[in-house]
């Protein structure tokens, strides 16, 4: 086979890339055990892992750009590099994201414990299932996989919408704990981010895979539209 | 260091071999133009006092008396040769032109070209007996038109292999060029093939025309030889090779001085001919004349 | 203007090697249209079926049709004919050697009767300056030879005179393969701007030289055409394994 050097070099971006995805997954849920134990130590962790996801991104980026300059990649390979890129920058987010939740965390903490109509930890869990799934789909170059994790959106954005009115209804009626569901807002936005930037990913593995780009096509349903390219 | 001296001698070895090759190189040189020289050189010892003006313009006097010149044989060469040009040229370029794009691989060619080249080896002599037999004979007389007919015989076979391998040497990617613009094949040859191998096709011809120019046996048995002036076509005529070889062999001082004369006007006149063909070809062709 | 091409099941052969394999394609007017494929799979013998140079080879054979317009070339039409409707620019620049600038681009003309001095004058700047080369040799047209120009301006005039006989189609075998970078950016610039007035095929090793001038393109294989798509298509997303392992330079 030809281009040995250059299918290590691609092998070598998609280990980078994993490596970051790894810590970005660990990232969202050591945020999300953090808010149910309620366990400060763990926001450290988190803290310092978004460090590390900053950096990573910078030598992914560049690692990529020297790909396609001195190599002129082409079809697969092309849209490969440029999902990495793509997908590089999500992931990044949703090291944000993490932090932000450890954040939020942290201001609880000194809270009293108050309850709110929002089951956090099932829209953690789709979102983190989200996560999971979209890099699974990475790894295995799966464009089914992919799609699926395109359907998970709608049901966490319908939380996130409910969620919205409860706790706003609550910051009316019960000013008290107006701070917690404040925070617990915070919280439900992020998690809803977090499950957009899964949804980015797995559209960019499809187009990796397929070629085919299914932005902003999808329908209200789910599922793959019809008049998407490809 | 051990390395260091060898290598040194090495370099030293090296440098003798490349000056002993040159050497000899030089010395080959010299060998080969040597003998063109020292015949150049005798001949203008023995024959350049015997030239003057009547030389160029007189006809040969009678035996026992002096003076006299080769005015006749040199016109008369010059006929010959012109006449054999106009026969050996167009037939030589034309089979060279068959052979190198027309024929190539066929079997017609190959013997074309085994033809020329048995024709190339037909001694002189032999080949003035044969016209004597077929033009000599039937016609009754010796003439001029019979000379020629066998000096152009004799350039064929030259011409026709210089053209072909010249016209061989022009790149194929030229005959593509003029194909693919839409340009008969019979054009391209002419006007693009032919042209760019002329140089060489042209030398081709030089080469012949020198060779027939000195030829003598052909013409004992064709031209004959004429002691008056003649220009006639089917008169015997004078040539310039002939008169030396009869003037050489005579018992006559003066005819022999008159021989050294004319060779050293032979090949001065053989030199200056191929001289003005190469300037005035080498003008047309480098400029690409419209 | 430029005419499409229709080929319709073409077979070649050069004696018993069958080089083209039922090649079917359809060359849309007024485009750029690439041809790639690894050495020896058939694309330089499918261009020289088109203007039938194929045919200057004594071993060759051909069945099937090319038609260009609305003329079957294998039919009754003499090659000579098709050869002024279709042009060639070969890979190693050749000017003719023994003639000036002018009389190169001329020749096409002048080797077919045509004699009008002013008609040539016209003929010949058009076509010079068509192929971006007036300028560097409006002044010495009848001084300079052809071949003393540098290899990009051989090219240029040999792409000159192919286009002073007015030809429908360009044929162009790997024009810039042996060319510095300049010169083939000037080519390729070039080939951009001719697109409007004729219709180009061109062969080429490079595949990003076809990705930047050619709207569509053809993958080649051992005689056989495996893929014909938009060059959009065929260097982001193939359909073809055999075109993508080709163009991201994995063989084997």
């Amino acid at each position: 086979m030809t281009r040995i050097r250059f299918q290590q070099s691609l092998d070598e971006l998609k280990e980078q890339l994993l490596v970051m995805a790894g810590l970005a997954e660990q990232a969202i849920q050591r945020a999300i055990e953090a808010y149910r134990v309620r366990d400060l130590s763990i926001c450290d962790l988190v803290s310092r892992s978004e460090i590390a996801i900053n950096r990573l991104e910078r030598d992914i980026d560049q690692a990529a750009l020297d790909l396609l300059a001195m190599e002129q990649p082409m079809a697969i390979d092309l849209r490969f590099i440029l999902s990495v890129i793509k997908i590089n920058a999500d992931l990044e987010r949703v090291g944000d994201a993490a932090k932000s939740i450890s954040e939020r965390v942290r201001s609880m903490e000194q809270m009293a414990v108050a309850e709110l109509p929002v089951d956090i930890p099932k829209m953690a869990a789709l979102a983190s299932e989200m996560v999971r799934k979209c890099l699974q789909s990475f790894i295995e170059a799966d464009a089914e996989l992919a799609r699926s994790v395109l359907a998970m959106d709608d049901a966490v954005d319908a939380m996130n919408r409910a969620a919205y009115k409860s706790l706003t209804k609550v910051m009316e009626e019960e000013s008290h704990i107006a701070p917690q569901a404040l925070n617990a807002l915070m919280i439900s936005r992020s998690l809803e981010r977090v499950a957009d930037h899964a949804t980015n990913i797995a559209e960019d593995v499809i187009f990796w895979v397929q070629g085919a780009d299914v932005r902003h096509h999808k329908s209200k349903t789910g599922g793959r539209d019809p008049h998407a390219m490809g | 260091m051990q390395l260091k001296d060898e290598h040194k001698l090495q370099t030293r070895i090296r440098a003798l071999t490349d000056g002993a090759a040159t050497g000899l190189a030089v010395l080959s040189t010299v060998l080969v133009v040597a003998p063109l020289v020292a015949i150049f050189v005798y001949l203008v010892y023995r024959g350049a006092s015997s030239l003057n003006l009547d030389f160029f313009t007189q006809i040969p006097k009678p035996v026992g008396e002096s003076g006299g010149g080769m005015a006749n044989a040199i016109v008369g060469s010059g006929v010959l040769l012109g006449l054999a040009s106009l026969i050996g040229v167009p037939l030589g370029i034309g089979g060279g032109i068959y052979l190198a794009e027309f024929g190539r691989g066929t079997k017609l060619a190959n013997a074309v070209r085994f033809t020329a080249d048995v024709l190339n080896g037909v001694p002189s002599i032999v080949m003035g007996m044969a016209i004597l037999a077929m033009v000599v004979h039937p016609e009754g007389h010796f003439s001029a038109l019979s000379g020629g007919v066998a000096l152009g015989i004799m350039m064929i076979p030259t011409v026709c292999r210089t053209s072909e391998e010249m016209l061989l040497m022009v790149p194929n990617a030229v005959r593509e060029a003029a194909l693919a613009l839409g340009v008969p094949n019979w054009r391209s040859v002419l006007s693009i093939t032919v042209k760019t191998a002329s140089p060489g096709i042209i030398t081709g011809c030089m080469l012949a025309f020198a060779r027939v120019a000195g030829e003598t046996a052909p013409l004992i048995f064709t031209a004959f030889g004429n002691s008056n002036w003649s220009t006639s076509l089917n008169e015997p005529i004078a040539a310039l090779p002939l008169q030396i070889y009869v003037y050489a062999i005579s018992p006559y001082d003066d005819w022999h001085r008159l021989a050294w004369a004319g060779a050293l006007v032979l090949i001065v006149l053989i030199v200056l001919a191929v001289s003005l063909v190469r300037y005035v070809t080498s003008r047309g062709v480098l400029k690409g004349a419209s | 203007m430029g005419v499409g091409i229709e080929v319709t099941t073409l077979n070649a052969w050069y004696g018993t090697n069958h080089t083209l394999q039922d090649i079917n394609l359809h060359i849309p007017a007024n485009h750029a249209t690439a041809l790639i494929g690894p050495s020896g799979c058939g694309k330089s013998t499918f261009v020289r079926c088109i203007n039938r140079m194929h045919e200057t080879n004594p071993i060759a054979r051909v069945t099937g049709s090319v038609r260009i317009g609305d003329l079957d070339i294998y039919a009754d039409a003499n090659p000579v004919e098709i050869r002024r409707r279709v042009g060639m620019v070969f890979q190693r620049p050749n000017p003719f050697p023994t003639m000036s600038i002018y009389d190169n681009v001329a020749a096409g003309l002048k080797l077919n009767g045509y004699s009008n001095r002013h008609v040539l004058d016209e003929i010949v700047e058009k076509s010079l300056k068509n192929s971006a080369l007036w300028d560097e040799v409006k002044d010495d047209l009848k001084k300079k030879s052809g071949a003393s120009l540098s290899g990009g301006q051989q090219q240029r005039l040999c792409i000159a005179r192919a286009l002073a006989v007015d030809p429908e189609v360009l044929l162009m075998d790997e024009p810039a393969s042996a060319l510095d970078p300049v010169s083939t950016s000037k080519i390729e610039d070039l080939i951009f701007q001719l697109k409007s007035q004729y219709t180009i095929v061109i062969v080429t090793h490079n595949m990003q030289q076809a990705a930047r001038v050619a709207e569509k393109t053809g993958f080649f294989l051992n005689g056989r055409m495996v893929e014909f798509d938009s060059t959009h298509k065929i260097f982001t997303n193939p359909s073809d394994k055999r075109t993508e392992d080709y163009i991201t330079g994995r063989f084997g």
